[in-house]
Order: structure tokens, then sequence, then C-alpha cells
């Protein structure tokens, strides 16, 4: 036990970007602030927790029983005690409300001029956009700015979480949400989904990529124009990577939630109806925009539509990359 | 009446020969099923209730064993979002919001009372038949494929899964029921079956915490129902209500759901906070310490729990005002909860402590509760909150309240109450490795949850990143010790219903009614007007050797 809080005291208030036994590495301007009041609370109940056991410990063992007929022997009651107890407690929650509120407030409002990025989580992908219009399937921000995230979902409640910037907000179809961030060190930093949303909740993972000064602008042209820059086939597997296609559908021929694309491009399919169709690139374009129309047999209609969130020059790379699996 | 000698209260009787009691004084399943006592429902209660403990441990194990490795273990991630789903409703719905109430309160709220009977007996077995029939409907879901929505059954995943939600929501609306006529019950009977010279202040401090999760129970649970039943309508006839894409609101359902939920908590906590404030004075016997303080808070608690429902929302999106009110009505509740424990530490002051199997469970509570009680100020405050939401910090959090708190109350006070309720005694030595091994399992289990919760692991997720391996391997390593310990444990009592030491009338020394009547107690509870003097005087109770257990001086 002694060992156990001497391990658990060990683990140091922030002092550094790197993390500790607890929190894990600190990425932006507010994570310092979170983990200071994450300590605070911390020593404070570490207090208090000992104190409660401590005492229990030393009650069970100085005032064991001896005999059977000994009784109990102290006041019932004591009204001075009970309000001291009553209000120290009272005073600390105050002041940790305090702290934890006008932190808040401080997140809750972004500073004019913030750089905003628009995010929507849908099943089972996060998809960036950015004010040129280009979507990513990571978040790239450049250090040292404010950056604003306008966040929805296309079907469920999704989360967006970054520990490593202690901010987490909840995607919900139908209603914008918002959170802002100032990320003070270049690097890579995980982002999750924290709210429970189905099958592969589990794997509708990000990155949030952060560029050192002058990088962003520089990746951002350059990731824009991928149409112009690649051939058709290699930018149509980015946006099948970037859309959330492969949640999906695999290209190595194993079942997940939709059929595979390997080998399917030029083949006779099957559909629920009963039907027969060829997957050709009318059936592809179709299906793209109009999912829910010709399901093919064995899978449930899940597929959300892209209607108006693919142009047409980037379907015709999606088809020309899914004509390579083969 | 000729056995007078033999039912005086404080008097046992040597030797095994038992006399007419709940249990003998009728035979058959029928005399079962059909039963009006308040303490044989107490028995269906028990026995149902654990026996959704049991299946829902099975389904906490099956989740621990897929989360050893990073990857698919044992099952696909469709199963293990079943799993976890059926292990939150099991638990909850069908085990801990029922379990002390309706088994430990249905035993002992009556005799506690000097009464022969809850006030409507009849509504008492109509609510035990509630529970039968939600939990069917609830484990029928299992049968029809299972759901998949987590126990929370948010919108609009809930109203678009293809999983059988209907009958596990229309299983749970009637479990409502089940729960309010209980409530209905236990109100009534405090107030009018009281004997008069028992005051409000006179009542043992469970009776309290019995009435105070009653009136939670009747104010809060028709909200649930509606809520549930709104779900259903939507699911089934596709009206809008919470789901955007047909004009209705998610965030509404939330609010919906935690109105009741977050109450429910207390539905879970607070019986379990009155089982320990009896245990303790007994065992350190002296009286409780702060009587006053303690009754307030349950009072304090049923109503400053009504207030806080939106703290599980902070992220939800919610105006920053509703945010900052409602953490700072989250605060609130923390004060009574203290000045329980604060209160139980005193008793245990100056007391004569025998650590016997209910009070080490009691010491226990006191142990994680505290662990419990301290992380909720990491959840109440805003800017820790929105980083530890979600996380695997907030499963450790409510398994260290709602498993560490309501169940080690429930065992505790299982072991407090068995001798009374099956006239056997516990084999000691087997019972205590019981608790060690599952308090020690328990503490392995979740608190390493803490850590990986506070490092970024998200909840409910099938797959993990490798980083989390080490932590998930030991919390799932503590859950088989924890499931041990309680199967011992489980073992003990069974063990003493056939070859337990009979049970003398007040084997702990407990000045509280229901251990001046013979243990089991006849079907009328007294087989003469008991008195009711001050629950936690001591003073009048002596050790008598012969029967091995605590007699009436004088």
């Amino acid at each position: 036990m002694t060992r156990l809080l001497a391990l658990l005291a060990s683990a140091n208030p922030p002092t550094t970007t790197s993390g500790d036994f607890w929190m894990p590495v600190r990425g932006s301007a507010n994570a310092a602030a979170v983990d200071w009041l994450f300590y605070f609370i911390y020593y404070i109940s570490l207090f208090f927790f000992a104190l409660i056991v401590g005492l229990m410990a030393y009650f069970i063992f100085r005032y064991r029983q001896r005999s059977p007929d000994e009784l109990g022997e102290g006041p019932s009651h004591n009204t001075p005690l009970e309000i001291t107890w009553t209000v120290i407690p009272l005073i600390l929650v105050i002041a940790i409300f305090w702290i934890g509120f006008t932190g808040y407030m401080k997140g809750a409002i972004s500073p004019d001029g913030a750089y905003e990025i628009q995010v929507v989580g849908a099943k089972w992908k996060w998809m960036f956009g950015y004010p040129n219009g280009y979507i990513d399937e990571n978040l790239h921000v450049p250090v040292d700015t404010p950056v604003r995230l306008v966040i929805t979902s296309d079907d469920v409640i999704h989360s967006l979480f970054i520990p490593a910037f202690r901010l987490k907000k909840d995607a919900v179809p139908g209603r914008y949400t918002k959170m802002w961030f100032r990320a003070t060190q270049p690097g890579e930093y995980q982002i999750f989904c924290a709210e429970y949303c189905g099958t592969s909740h589990s794997d509708m993972l990000a990155m949030t990529i952060v560029h050192p000064p002058g990088e962003f602008e520089k990746w951002l042209e350059n990731a824009a124009n991928f149409l112009d820059k690649m051939s058709p086939a290699e930018a149509g597997e980015k946006l099948f990577k970037q859309r959330g296609c492969t949640q999906c559908h695999s290209i190595d021929g194993t079942r997940i939630i939709g059929p595979t694309l390997k080998g399917a491009f030029g083949h006779e399919v099957a559909l629920t109806t009963g039907q027969k169709v060829l997957f050709d690139e009318d059936y592809t374009r179709s299906s793209i925009l109009n999912p829910q129309a010709q399901i093919v047999a064995g899978f449930d209609p899940v597929m959300p539509t892209y209607q108006g969130r693919l142009k047409d020059r980037e379907i015709s790379a999606i088809i020309e990359y899914i004509k390579t699996l083969k | 009446m000729a056995t007078i000698d033999h039912t005086m209260p404080g008097t046992a009787r040597p030797g095994p020969a038992r006399q007419a009691n709940y249990l003998n004084a009728s035979h058959g399943l029928l005399s079962w099923l059909t039963t009006l006592d308040h303490k044989r429902i107490g028995v269906l209660y028990l026995v149902s209730t654990l026996t959704a403990f049991f299946l829902g441990g099975v389904f906490a194990l099956l989740v621990r064993t897929e989360l050893l490795t990073p990857t698919q273990t044992i099952m696909g991630p469709d199963t293990y979002n079943k799993m976890f789903t059926l292990h939150g409703a099991v638990m909850v719905f069908l085990f801990i919001i029922p379990s002390i109430p309706g088994a430990i309160g249905n035993f002992v709220l009556p005799i506690m009372l000097g009464a022969k009977d809850v006030a409507f007996p009849r509504l008492n077995l109509l609510s035990w038949y509630l529970y039968i029939i939600g939990a069917l409907w609830a484990v029928a879901s299992i049968i029809m494929g299972g759901v998949d929505t987590g126990w929370t059954f948010y919108t609009p995943y809930s109203t678009t899964t293809n999983t059988a939600v209907i009958s596990m929501t229309f299983g749970v609306f009637i479990l409502g029921f089940s729960s309010i006529l209980t409530g209905v019950n236990f109100i009534t009977t405090v107030h009018k079956l009281r004997p008069v010279e028992m005051d409000w202040f006179k009542m043992p401090l469970l009776l309290w915490a019995l009435y105070s999760t009653a009136v939670i129970q009747i104010l809060a649970t028709p909200v649930l129902g509606v809520t549930m039943l709104l779900l259903i309508a939507e699911r089934a006839l596709g009206i809008g209500i919470f789901d955007p894409a047909l004009g209705g609101d998610p965030i509404l359902y939330q609010h919906f759901f935690w109105f009741y939920s977050h109450p429910a908590v207390y539905i879970m906590i607070l019986p379990a906070m009155g089982v320990i404030s009896e245990i303790i004075p007994v065992f350190s016997r002296k009286h409780i310490f702060g009587y006053r303080f303690i009754a307030y808070s349950s009072v304090a608690i049923a109503i400053f729990g009504f207030l806080v429902w939106a703290h599980h929302m902070f992220t939800s999106g919610m105006s920053p005002m509703a945010t900052m009110i409602f953490s700072a009505l989250t605060f609130s509740v923390a004060i009574p909860s203290a000045v329980k424990v604060f209160n139980w530490l005193a008793t245990m002051y100056g007391g004569s402590i025998q650590l016997k199997t209910p009070m080490l469970w009691a010491v226990g509570f006191i142990f994680v509760f505290g662990i419990g009680g301290l992380t909720g100020l990491f959840l109440g405050a805003l800017t820790t909150d929105v980083h530890l939401h979600d996380t695997y910090f907030i499963v450790a959090h409510f398994h260290y309240v709602m498993m560490g708190g309501s169940v080690f109350a429930l065992i505790g006070g299982l072991f407090y109450w068995w001798p009374k309720m099956f006239g056997r005694m516990v084999e000691e030595r087997w019972a205590q490795i019981g608790f060690w091994l599952s308090f020690v399992g328990f503490n392995v289990t979740f608190f390493s949850q803490f850590v990986l919760g506070s490092r970024g692991m998200p909840r409910r997720y099938f797959n993990y990143l490798p980083e989390f391996q080490g932590l998930h391997q030991l919390s799932t390593y503590g859950s088989y010790v924890l499931a041990i310990g309680l199967g011992l444990s489980a073992v003990a009592l069974l063990h003493s219903l056939f070859a337990g030491r009979p049970a003398p009338d007040n084997p702990w020394g407990a000045a509280s009614l229901e251990w001046s009547t013979s243990s089991p107690p006849p079907t009328d509870n007294f087989s003469s007007e008991p008195v009711a003097g001050d629950p936690y005087d001591y003073n009048e109770l002596a050790w008598d050797r012969s029967v091995q257990g605590y007699v009436r001086k004088g």
C-alpha cells in the first residue's frame, strides 16, 4: 500500500511537454492548464484518501475488539466538528469548480481570426475540410496558430478527441459544435473517436499533424492539387483512403461491411433483388451517388451517399483506381 | 402461547431443532410464487438479481478477455459491442438498481419498523413479477440477436442500428414500473407502519436511505419510461423526436436519458450507504456518529441528484452557461457523500472493532468508495472532464462507485443479514478469503483503467493502440481474481445453508428490531409486539457464550 502511494506520489506535475505517469504528451497551450488542474485535484484526493484510509487502518488496529462484551466509547455527535468537515470540502470543491470553469470559458471562445477547418465525422472516418475546399483524412495545422474546428456528423454522434491537446467535442448530426486550440509543438498526435458509433468505432482514428512555421501553407497547396499532379488511378487511391471507402470495402478480398473491390470491376454481381448487373463505370458511379439503389446480395444497405461530396473528376479517378484492383 | 419462552426477543434456541419460521411455513414452488410475505419476496428478488449479476459478470469476463490483445482475441467487433452493451444493461437495470431495495430492503424494512409486512403486500409481489417480465424482455433481446448500442441507447445510433433495441428498451420500460411500485410501497410503509414510539430520528439509517431512494424511484423512473417509449415510437413508427434525419434532436434524448439515469446512480448508491451505516456501528459496538448529518445527507443526495444530470454531456455542445451551472451543481453532491464517510470514520473512533466478514466489506466499501468519490472531482471540473470524458477514466470511476460501492455494500449486507434470512452462520475463513481476493482483484481491474483513461484510451473500443496493452492485460487478470473472489464468497454463503451452524437471534449484537426476533423470523415477523428503542444503543446487549450471540441484559 505504501509502495503504491509512493509510486503515485512520484508522478510529478507538468513541467515539460513530454507526458508523465498519468497524462500523455502535451501538444497545445491548453494542455498545461488542464494538467495543472488535474494534479491540483490529484494531490487533494491523495491527501484525503491517505487521511481516510490511514485513520481507518489505525482505528481498526487501535480499537480492535478484545472481548465480545467490550463496548465502544466516544461521542455520538459533535456539531462543530461535523460542520468543519462539511465546510472544508465545500471550500475545496468551490475552488476546483472555479479553476475548471474559468479554464473552460477560455477554451469556449476562439480568438478572432482563428484558422477555420470544417470537420465531418461519418461511420467510420474523419474528414477535415480546408478553406480552399480540399478535404483530407488527417488534421493538418500550422504550429503556434489558433485553429478553430467546426464539427458535425453525417450519421450518428461521434466525438473528436485529441488527447495531446486535452480536447474533445461531440460531432452531432444536424448541429455544428466548435472547439479551438493552439498547437505548440510540431509533430503528430493521435485523434480518436470517443463516442461509440458501431462496428468500427475503435478504428475511427486519424492524426493531427502540426507543421513547423511556414510549411503548412506549402503542404496545403501541394495536397489540394493532387488531381493535377497525380495519375487518375493514384489520385483515386488517395481519395479512396481519404473519404472512408476503406472502412467498408477491402482491396484484398476479405469481406468486411461492404463487398470487396478486389477483382470486382468488369464482372457481374448479384443484387439483393435477384437481378444481376455488370460492375462497370456506370454501376460504380451510381453506387457512389445513390448507394441504396442496387445493393449487392448478402450485404446491408448501410452506405451513405456521396452526392455533393465528390466531384465528377474525383469519381472518375476512383473508378480508375478500382480498375487497378485485380 | 406455549412457546413464548423460545420466542422472547433475544432468547436463542439451543440445538438444531427449528421452530416455525417463514421458510418452513409452507412448501412447494407455488407457495413461493404466490407468496405475499415480504421476506419471501425479498428472497425471490435476491435469487433473481444475483442470477442477473452472474449473467452480467459472464459478459464482463468475455469483454475483458477480448481486450487481452489490441486486435481480435476471441470475438469479432459486432459481438464485442453486444457484449459490453449486455453487460451494462444487465448490471444496471437487472442487478444493481433492484438488488438492494428489492432483496435487502424488502426483507429488512418492515422488520426494522416492527411491522408484519409492507403496506401493500400484493403490490409487492406484482413488482417482483414486473421485474421478471421486464428481465425476460431484456434477455429475449439476446436471443433476438443482441443489442449493440451501449446501455445508454444514444440516438440516432439506437434508432438506426439493426439490432433488437425495441425488445431491450421495452424490457427497461417494464422494469421501471417494478422500481416505481417498490418505491410507493416503501414510502407508504415507512409513513404508515412506523410504530408510535419510533419517530423519524429513531429510524435506522437504512430506512432513511431506502426512503430517499424510493422518492427518486417514484419521481425519476417515469421519465425513463417515457424516454424509452419515445425511442420505441421513433424506431417503430418513424416519428421524429430524436433523429435529426426525421427532424428530431439527438441531444434531447441525452437530456431525457440522464434526467433519470443520473438520479439512478443514487438509486444504486443510497441504499448501499444505508447498509454501511448499519454495519459500521454494530461491528464497532458504538453508537453511530452524527446520526442527523447522515440522515439529512441521504435526503440531500436525493435532492441534489436531480440537478446534475447534464454533467454527462459537457462535450455535447451544450451552451457554456448550462455547462457552468451543471458543473457547479455537480460539486454539491460531493459534500453529503464526504460527510457520510467522515461520520463512519468517527463511528469507528473509540469503538470495539471486530473485523467479521460484513465489516470487512464495509471497510472495503469506504476504501473503494473513497477512490470512486474523489475521482468524481476530476469529472465535475470542466477542463479535466473534457479530457477524461468517454475514456477508461470514466469506466474506472463508475465501477469504483457502482461495483466497488453498491456491490461491496450489497455483499456486506448479505453477509450481515444472511443469518437472519436463512438462520445459518457463514464460515468466516472462506468468506474472508473471498473478500480479500475480491478486494485485490477489484482494485487491480479498475485502478489500471484510471491510468488507461487519463493517458487517452477511449471507452467501448474493440481494437486499441499497442501502447495500452500492458494495462489492459493487468486489468483483465485482475478481473479473473475478482471473479474467483466473488465465486468463493458465493460458495461460502451456499455452504452455510447446508452445513452452517444455526444462527442465534442476534449474532452481531445489533440493536435494530430485526435482531430481536428469531433467526429466521416467523411469518408474522414477531411473536410479541416489539418495542423500538435507539437502534444504535448497544448498552443493553450482552454476549452469551451458550448461544454464541448477544442477548438483552436483565
